[in-house]
């Protein structure tokens, strides 16, 4: 079922009961000043920023709570409530997305560095006389290839954050706000 | 030599100096400046929060910039300081494969782990498995694969200390090693049991820029001595290595026999997947406050990791052009001395002011490096110890739960007895072949860790047994292939060089023990009654990928 705004607004009872257990244990979520962190996340101009100010902050919510976060590991959330949700949201299409464009870069360009470098590697023992071709000035086949690593090394790092930031980290960030509504 | 001596090379050091002198004594001062500096910083941020969040992440708001930072000191030892740059002085293009594959394998580090991770766990490595899995045994496992993996690494980064504080104060004795080493651990035990991560994060980074700085110095300064051109300053080196053009070429180290080549390939191996299992970075990853921050400090981490591998190229053949091969190999038989010998070459050579200053700066940098680096690896031991093992695996089931107060004194408590054990264990080891310490570290992180990880991840099906089954499957092979491999027995160089029990070819165990790994985790998995809870991994992988429920 797809996460919508109707379906957040409906608080289940036993999610509700759900609820308050998960504040006085101290469940994984954002601590109050973890909340308050986030704002850098949402800086002034991004179309999302607007849309989620107007909805209570997590962390507001959670300062409400007096009790100290609890010392304990967290609990493991045997609720079935819980389990449904991610259940949920995992065959949600916003998560199939998220995740499809985060595989999609990362086995493909996993597969080209791990070749390329294992192919380099290789390639010093089995063909030792081509890598000493001399290429451009000093440097021989050898060396350019070395140096390349560190170019695609470089390059492929910056492809993948550049990946990350505009395709993926905003609707992860709005599918966690949705996600802990509903386990709320 | 074969690849893992290579190693070993990078950190153990033979004790013969030729330079003597003033030098040392102003070394000397600077090491006391470097501890004085950094027990400022334990003592001042220390005091901040004891919580446990603040003692295992360091209360979770360094900045992208600041964990990148941190992230490539706790990375860049004195192995790559001192080691991969004196490696390139001796072997040229062959030292340089080292560079390439420390920093090829921050890639797996940036796109499977770090930002999974950072939503999945809260403290250690076994807590992203701990999500699906049964509690008990998957932190038994993973914890106590990352005690030996911290534990083996601690030894080797001691081991080397103390030869090589020794070596850049110029006193050879035995009994100088020895209190090197005892108080480096002294030191760092201080460092983790008052500051914890706090402070040995700011360690991390006051050592970096130290690092960073004092290469960009020596390397601007090479460059400008051949005048900006890589081909005189290529051609120099050459000519100054006594091996002529092969010194640029492929093969000066690795021209031998197969096993020397499946060697070198097993050694690449571990080190681009061990990287990605090293409980001690990991841990960073804890320290900021979101998935992307943890990505966008990962980056910054391969940025100034790779921008330090290419100076260690430069650095490296500077050396030779300009001290000479045959000198940095009479300074010391690996090479480890090299940078420091550049620095007083540079500096006006010996006897002269500059040179005296440079070459103590970048000996404390040396210095500084060895504290920082063995800190982190003390805190992320102790941490997997209280954290995983006492607080989880050692628990009964009817005994109350360890609160977190408890698990911190108990964590703080383990930073003295493993600090403790690792200087006497390096006091033993003093004579061993470190290679094997350092190699076994990676081997063990990338078959024992990287393959658990990436199943529990990934793998709808993994189960509890398969978790199991791939940690110790990885841990305990590569363990028992050292031992029956030419670094303990049957060769000049072994642990016991009088006799032989070896039947393992390979120095390093990478290329069977991490299949193996992956290969057990999926026989235990098939092969067990037990099925996969699809809820938990529902779980898992939402939280993982959007950060939802994150810590």
């Amino acid at each position: 079922m797809p996460i919508s705004d109707a379906h957040r607004s409906v608080v289940h009872p036993v999610q509700g009961a759900a609820l308050a257990q998960h504040e006085v244990t101290g469940s994984p979520g954002p601590t109050p000043r973890q909340g308050h962190r986030f704002d850098w996340w949402s800086t002034p101009g991004k179309p999302d920023a607007a849309k989620r100010s107007a909805r209570p902050r997590v962390g507001a919510a959670r300062s409400a709570v007096p009790a100290q976060r609890s010392l304990q590991s967290p609990p493991r959330m045997p609720d079935p409530a819980f389990a449904e949700v991610y259940r949920e949201v995992q065959q949600s299409d916003a998560f199939r997305e998220i995740r499809r464009d985060y595989r999609r870069f990362v086995f493909p360009a996993t597969a080209v560095f791990l070749g390329w470098y294992l192919g380099y590697v290789t390639a010093q023992a089995v063909a030792p006389d081509l890598m000493r071709t001399q290429l451009v000035g000093p440097f021989s086949v050898a060396w350019v290839l070395g140096l390349l690593q560190f170019v695609s090394t470089f390059l492929i790092t910056w492809l993948y954050a550049r990946n990350a930031r505009s395709k993926r980290d905003r609707a992860a960030l709005g599918l966690r706000w949705e996600t802990q509504d509903q386990l709320r | 030599m074969t690849p893992t001596a290579f190693i070993a090379a990078a950190i153990t050091t033979r004790p013969v100096v030729v330079t003597g002198g003033r030098h040392h004594e102003l070394a000397v001062v600077l090491f006391a400046l470097v501890v004085v500096i950094t027990l400022a910083i334990t003592l001042w941020v220390g005091r901040r929060g004891q919580a446990a969040e603040d003692f295992y992440a360091g209360g979770r708001d360094f900045g992208p910039l600041q964990n990148g930072i941190a992230l490539s000191g706790d990375y860049l030892s004195a192995a790559s300081f001192l080691g991969v740059t004196g490696l390139i002085a001796l072997y040229g293009y062959d030292g340089m494969l080292y560079s390439i594959g420390f920093l090829v394998a921050w890639l797996v580090v940036l796109m499977w782990v770090a930002e999974l991770v950072r939503n999945t766990g809260r403290y250690t490595l076994a807590d992203v498995l701990a999500t699906r899995m049964r509690e008990r045994p998957v932190r038994a496992a993973a914890g106590s694969a990352s005690v030996v993996v911290t534990l083996l690494y601690l030894i080797a980064q001691m081991v080397g200390a103390g030869s090589l504080v020794a070596l850049l104060l110029g006193t050879t004795g035995a009994a100088a090693k020895t209190w090197t080493i005892v108080a480096v651990g002294a030191l760092m035990i201080i460092y983790v049991t008052v500051g914890g991560m706090r402070a040995t994060t700011w360690i991390q980074i006051v050592k970096a820029m130290m690092l960073m700085i004092g290469a960009v110095l020596l390397t601007v300064w090479v460059l400008v001595h051949f005048q900006g051109d890589l081909g005189e300053l290529m051609h120099a080196a050459a000519r100054s290595s006594g091996a002529g053009d092969r010194y640029l070429e492929p093969g000066l180290k690795y021209g031998g026999s197969v096993t020397d080549r499946l060697d070198f390939v097993s050694l690449g191996l571990a080190l681009v997947l061990g990287t990605a299992g090293l409980p001690h970075i990991l841990s960073r990853f804890y320290t900021v406050p979101t998935a992307r921050a943890a990505r966008r400090s990962t980056v910054w981490a391969i940025g100034l990791v790779g921008a330090f591998y290419l100076m260690t190229i430069v650095l490296g053949l500077g050396a030779t052009a300009l001290v000479g091969s045959k000198a940095v190999k009479a300074a010391n038989s690996a090479g480890n001395t090299a940078v420091p010998l550049l620095a007083l070459n540079l500096g006006g050579g010996e006897g002269s002011t500059g040179g005296t200053l440079l070459f103590a700066v970048t000996s404390a940098i040396a210095f500084a490096t060895i504290l920082a680096v063995v800190a982190g690896l003390t805190l992320a031991s102790s941490v997997s110890f209280a954290h995983d093992l006492y607080a989880q695996a050692f628990r009964r089931a009817d005994r109350p739960a360890v609160t977190d107060r408890q698990e911190v004194v108990v964590a703080r408590l383990a930073a003295v007895v493993i600090g403790g054990l690792a200087v006497v264990l390096s006091l033993f080891a003093q004579r061993l072949n470190v290679a094997f310490l350092v190699s076994l570290a990676f081997a063990v992180a990338a078959s024992a860790n990287l393959p658990t990880l990436l199943y529990s991840l990934f793998w709808r099906r993994f189960t509890t047994r398969g978790a199991c089954w791939s940690t110790y499957g990885g841990l305990v092979p590569a363990l028992v292939l050292v031992v029956f491999s030419p670094v303990v027995s049957g060769s000049r160089t072994a642990m016991f060089p009088g006799v032989d029990f070896h039947w393992f070819p390979l120095e390093n165990p990478g290329l069977i023990s991490i299949p193996l790994g992956f290969l057990l985790g999926w026989v235990g998995t098939v092969s067990g009654e037990e099925r996969a809870d699809p809820d938990k991994f529902a779980e898992l992988e939402v939280r993982s990928l959007t950060g939802a429920g994150a810590v």
